[in-house]
Parts: C-alpha cells; structure tokens; sequence
C-alpha cells in the first residue's frame, strides 16, 4: 500500500482545459473520493493516476516514486470500472484468479490468494460454481475479488455502481467501505453522486469545471463548505441560500434579514455594500412562534424519521429538517429559526465563504 | 375528476401471473401511489387502467361506470410515462395544446390559450413557451410532459415513474410542486415508482406491491409506523429497518411466536459506556446525520445518529430496545 502525491497536475485537450493545475495527496490507506458533475475533471484526473492520460504538465508520486510518464501496466495499481465485467464461461475461483494466472504466479499460491480474498468478501462458499448464475450482489462482489486478489498499492474506482438501482447500490455503499475497513487500501473513487462520496469517503475533493473546489473530510465540506457550489453540491436538499445586499465589518455577530437581526457567527474580514447570501442546512432551521423570519408551508416531505418542509418566505423558498411528530398544512404560517453557530455567509459575486469563526479552526480549499 | 374502483383485478402474461386480486379504490382528488420492485405488476395496473391492456378477470370502474367496453381514448385518462416523449417540431405551447385541439372537445381558441397559460405557470415553464421543446433541458422536458397531461382534466392522471429518469436534485424540487399542483387542481392521480421517497412524500396513500399482490394500503405514516408484515417493513425507511432474532437486545417484550424484532433508529436507545452489549464498527458521516454501523453479537445494525454524538468507532455501547415491531416465523406482524 502506498500513497499517492499529485502536485500541479494539468489537463488540457486542445484549447479545454479539463483539470487546471490540481495538487493534493492520498495518504496511505485512505479513500478519497472525486466528487463532481460530468465534465468536472475528475474522470481524466482519475485516468491520469492510472497512467490511462498522460497530463500536459505536473506530477504523479506513488509511494515516493516519479510515475507521471510511467505506462499503466507499470504501476502497481487496479482499475475498477462497472463492477460487472467477468468471464462468463468461467467460475467463480477462476474469475477472480485470473490476474494472478496472467502474472505467472504458481498454482499452489493462486489457490491460497483466491481463497483469502474469498473470505474477505465472504463468497468462499460459492468458489465452485458459474458466474453466470449468481445473483447481482455476489456478481459485483467477484468483480472486487479480481480486483483485489493482486493486492495493488492503490485501488482507482470510476463511478463502479453508476447503474445499480438505489436500494442495491444502498448495500454496496455499504460493502465497499467493510472492504476498505479490513484491508485499508489506498483508493481513488470517482462519483457525481455526492451521498457516496459523504457514505464512504475519509476525504473529498470536489471539482468544478476542472478545479478542486475544496478538498477535506465529508464533515468539513459539509459543516464548513469554502464556496458557494460546493455548499448547493452536497447535502439532500442541499444548503438554503437567503440573498441580502448589506456591508460587513470583521467583529459583527449579527446581520440585518428584512429588518431583522440575526446571529451569525463572528466576522473575520470588512466588506463593501455587496450582494451576500446567508447559507444555512436545513437540520438547522426550527419552527418557532416568537420569531420574527416568517413565512408560509409551500409543502412538506415526510421520510419517516424526519420530514423536510418547504416554507416560501420573502427571501425564496426554504427547506427545514425537523421532526417528523407534527404535520404541517399548506398555507400554515411558521416563524423560522437558524442555530447561529452553524451559519455560513458567502460572496454572491465570487460565490466564495466570508470568513468567519465557522471557519476557524481550520481551513481547506 | 372521478372514483376509480379496481375489483379482483389480474392479469396473466404466459406463465407470469403479474396481477392477482387486486382489490384498490381510489377518491376523488387523491393522490395514490404505487410502490414495488421491477415486476410487481405496478405498471400493468396502470395500462389495465388506460385500456391498453385487457385484465383476465376483474372490473375496473371509473367514476361508478363500468369500462370494460370502452377503447383507451373513451375511458377519459391521462397516461405520463417515464420517457417524456414530446414533439419534437412544435414549440411548447403547441405541446401543451394539442391535447385540447382533438374536434371531439370543441373548445375554444381562447379557452384553449388560457388553459394552456394556467398549465404551464403551474409547471413554471411558461416563460419558454415559444421555445422548440428539443430545445429544453430534461428536466423542462418532463415538466412539459407533465404540463400536456395536466391541461386536460381526465377522471384519473396514470403517472408511469414520471421523474425517474431525472437527476436527483431536479427530481426533489419536481416532487414538492407536482404535490402542489395535484393539491391545487385537486385531482385523482395513480402514480407508480420503485423510490421510496417519491411514495412517502407525495403519497395520501401508499399501496404496497410485490409478486402481482397488493400487500398494505394506508398513509405514508401507517405503513411507516405500523407495517402489516417484514416485506412492507423493509420497502420503508433509511436506513433499512434492522432485522433482529427475538433474544439479541433487551428491553423489548416480544408477544409469544415472536421470530424477528424489526427495529428502526426510533426503536433503539444508545448509551456509551455502561453494560456495553454492542460496539460501533464505523460511522457513515452524510453531513445532516451520520449513520452509525453496530455490531451487536454476529449481527449488524444500521442506525441514526445527531453528527454531534460523541461516539467513535470502537466505542463500546448499550444498546436497548423501545417498543420494536415483532413479526412472526411467517413474517406477520405481531402486537
């Protein structure tokens, strides 16, 4: 296992640039995931670290070592694409050893690695039979089986459950990171689906239009989001934006909502009259009476556990998370309340975060 | 807008039976969906419904009347299906108002102009209506679809998985104003999808399909709280309820003939630390929540937690059970 470097790592095909001098590092054992729309970058990013692309300048370091010009096959890593590809006519043990067999490895060890690998993915009792017949879950486990029998420095994932139905790719989430749990492989996971990459990632970078928006823990871009698109990418429904036009001045606690005052936190930087939105994730929005931000239910969204309910006010439309133990009518008429601490303020012009204490400790992007 | 009353409704293709004795009533301005996996026999009540296909045995009424007899165009439904197909040479509003131009309606130029504005309003694309409709984004597509079935006012809306082919964010802001506008025009709808959520947030009532069998029908929040037996439990919630031998977790009180304890994240009550019976295997961090990973003996369980829990994988926990559902050895639902 290894880790793996990027530093100023540049695409372009002809005059598009598809990734614009990107530099971050996977530690050793850990998955990272690249989360973004299609045409972000992340797919050739993805394909330049497996030698797949070759980038029109920066570096590629594997475990230390140069391997920017280096072809696919000579560096010690495993490409999973659809999980679904396996030799049809063979079964299972010969499916997932067949990249050793191709390596020359002797009969003895194959034997003994395919087994191990069986185990780890507990279809050791299914080694004997078809591939053809099995059903899609154990397909997609054999799949990874073949991928990692080899025991690569690093596992590079491209969208591998893109066409499973949502219940399955649920569980496969799931299995994934199992794996990664007990075998702690160093793995670049490529997604446009932004609850995989907070389900399964240690560390997210999202692109946009060929750049690293941020790159951090899933609690980080999720609690503390350095812009505008990454704070609407993630999140189901994603982050609520109320536009504002006012000033800043760095100490402020508090900014002026249509008339009324509400607690941000601390301000850490002036700014001239601009257009600002307030950013606030819906889990923290209640329903308070005594609040003066009213508005009425456009609609509400019952999940069980918890509902999300919709509310027009004057500054747009506003999703809240709360309990699910009331029920909400249309037209009802509810005051709204922010947990301060968690509040995010960005620059509408540069869809860039205001500093603030949200962002203290530390900062990414 | 009108009653649709299914009775012993089924439906036989070769050796599959996809729909047996189906019995569903559907009132006036409700809004019904349909929830299952692939083959349920979900869109075959849709088409039986339309017309487009005949049941084997069965009586479908709509609006008290008895359409065995009638062609699809007479039986006044309106079908949107999961693949918005519109015309490509016309513009939007032409779109919209073809379905009002057939010579047996006899409308007006001008009611036909001012239902058309009302429709595309209500699906917010009436500021391209002069737009080629392959000019439009795909979720503008679907709401267009969307748009041409609304204009007509049928006795009942057939919607096939309407929004399945649209990315997720598009598909929850298309969820709340479908909802709306079903509640505005108040009218009878019968939707069917195999997402969850789509059944949970827009339903009045879910019906639950598996193997050409209606299992349960009610409200998001008696299926939800009250599943009649383990198939319905599982189709509901996320996390997927955790599915327990009777004797794994204290504090419940299992009545006799208990086999399995369903319990959701409302049924477990965690503390760290003390009697420990459980640990944390990993936390799933999705930013509102987190899902915690449990290991409870050789069992797994799944549940939510507030992302500000201090608790950390290989914390030692106890875990208790709150007034679970019990179900029996044939999946039944116990109380």
């Amino acid at each position: 296992m290894a880790d793996i470097r990027i530093e100023n790592l540049r695409k372009e095909f002809g005059s598009f640039v598809a990734v614009q001098d990107s530099s971050f590092t996977v530690h050793d054992g850990e998955f990272l995931a690249l989360l973004g729309p299609s045409g972000c970058g992340k797919t050739t990013t993805l394909r330049m670290i497996a030698g797949l692309e070759l980038p029109s300048s920066g570096k590629i370091y594997l475990d230390g070592e140069d391997v920017t010009f280096n072809r696919a096959s000579a560096r010690d890593i495993a490409f999973v694409f659809q999980l679904f590809a396996l030799y049809p006519h063979m079964n299972v043990r010969r499916n997932i050893g067949f990249p050793l067999l191709s390596q020359g490895m002797a009969k003895a060890e194959i034997r003994q690695r395919v087994e191990e690998t069986a185990r780890l993915l507990q279809i050791d009792h299914i080694l004997n039979r078809s591939v053809s017949g099995l059903a899609g879950g154990d397909r997609q486990r054999v799949a990874l089986g073949r991928a990692i029998v080899r025991r690569p420095k690093c596992f590079l994932m491209d969208e591998p459950l893109g066409t499973l139905d949502a219940e399955f790719r649920e569980i496969m989430v799931h299995e994934l990171r199992e794996l990664h749990n007990r075998i702690h492989a160093t793995t670049v996971y490529v997604t446009h689906d932004q609850h995989e990459a907070m389900a399964m990632a240690d560390k997210i970078a999202v692109m946009n239009h060929g750049v690293i928006e941020q790159f951090g823990t899933p609690q980080e871009i999720y609690a503390k989001p350095a812009t505008m698109y990454v704070a609407d990418f993630i999140g189901s429904p994603p982050m609520n934006f109320i536009r504002f036009t006012s000033g800043l001045k760095s100490g402020d606690r508090s900014i002026l909502l249509d008339g009324v005052d509400v607690a941000v936190p601390e301000i850490h930087q002036d700014m001239a009259e601009s257009e600002l939105a307030l950013g606030v994730r819906p889990e923290h929005i209640r329903f308070s009476d005594a609040s003066r931000l009213r508005g009425a239910v456009y609609g509400s969204e019952y999940l069980g556990t918890n509902q999300v309910v919709a509310v027009e006010t004057p500054g747009g439309l506003i999703k809240a998370r709360v309990p699910a133990n009331r029920s909400f009518q249309i037209g009802e008429r509810v005051g709204l309340e922010f947990n301060p601490a968690k509040l995010a303020l960005f620059d509408c012009t540069s869809g860039r975060a205001v500093p603030s204490s949200l962002y203290q400790e530390t900062r990414h992007g | 807008m009108a009653d649709v009353v299914l009775r012993n409704l089924a439906k036989r293709f070769g050796d599959t039976q996809a729909l047996a004795d189906l019995d569903l009533s559907i009132r006036d301005g409700e809004f019904v969906v349909l929830l299952g996996p692939t083959g349920a026999g979900k869109t075959t009540t849709l088409r039986l419904i339309a017309g487009l296909e005949k049941p084997d045995s069965g009586r479908i009424e709509i609006g008290g009347r008895n359409v065995a007899a009638e062609a699809p165009a007479e039986r006044d439904v309106a079908f949107v299906f999961q693949q918005y197909s519109l015309y490509p040479h016309m513009t939007v509003y032409e779109n919209l108002a073809f379905p009002l131009k057939a010579p047996v309606r006899k409308l007006s130029a001008e009611e036909i102009d001012r239902r058309v504005r009302e429709v595309a309003r209500m699906v917010r694309i009436d500021h391209k209506l002069e737009n080629r409709s392959t000019r439009l984004s795909g979720g503008e597509m679907q709401r267009v679809a969307i748009g041409r079935a609304l204009v007509r006012r049928p006795a009942i809306y057939l919607m096939d998985e309407p929004l399945s082919s649209l990315d997720a964010k598009l598909r929850a802001e298309l969820r709340l104003e479908l909802k709306r506008i079903q509640k505005e025009l108040g009218s009878t709808l019968l939707y069917v999808t195999h997402d969850q959520v789509e059944a949970m947030t827009m339903a009045d009532r879910i019906g639950i399909v598996a193997e050409g069998r209606l299992m349960q029908v009610g409200t998001p929040r008696e299926i939800y709280g009250n599943p009649a037996n383990l198939h319905v439990a599982a189709r509901l919630g996320q996390p997927h309820i955790n599915l327990l031998p009777a004797d794994l977790l204290p504090g419940g009180q299992p009545p006799p003939g208990t086999k399995t304890i369903g319990a959701r994240t409302e049924h477990l009550d965690i503390i760290v630390g003390k009697n420990a019976n459980a640990e944390i295997d990993w936390i799933e961090h999705l930013g509102d929540q987190n899902h915690l990973h449990i290991r409870a003996g050789n069992h797994k369980l799944v549940t939510l937690a507030d992302p500000y829990l201090a608790i950390a994988p290989g914390d030692r926990i106890s875990l208790t059970l709150r007034d679970p559902l019990y179900f029996d050895a044939g999946g039944q639902r116990l109380s």
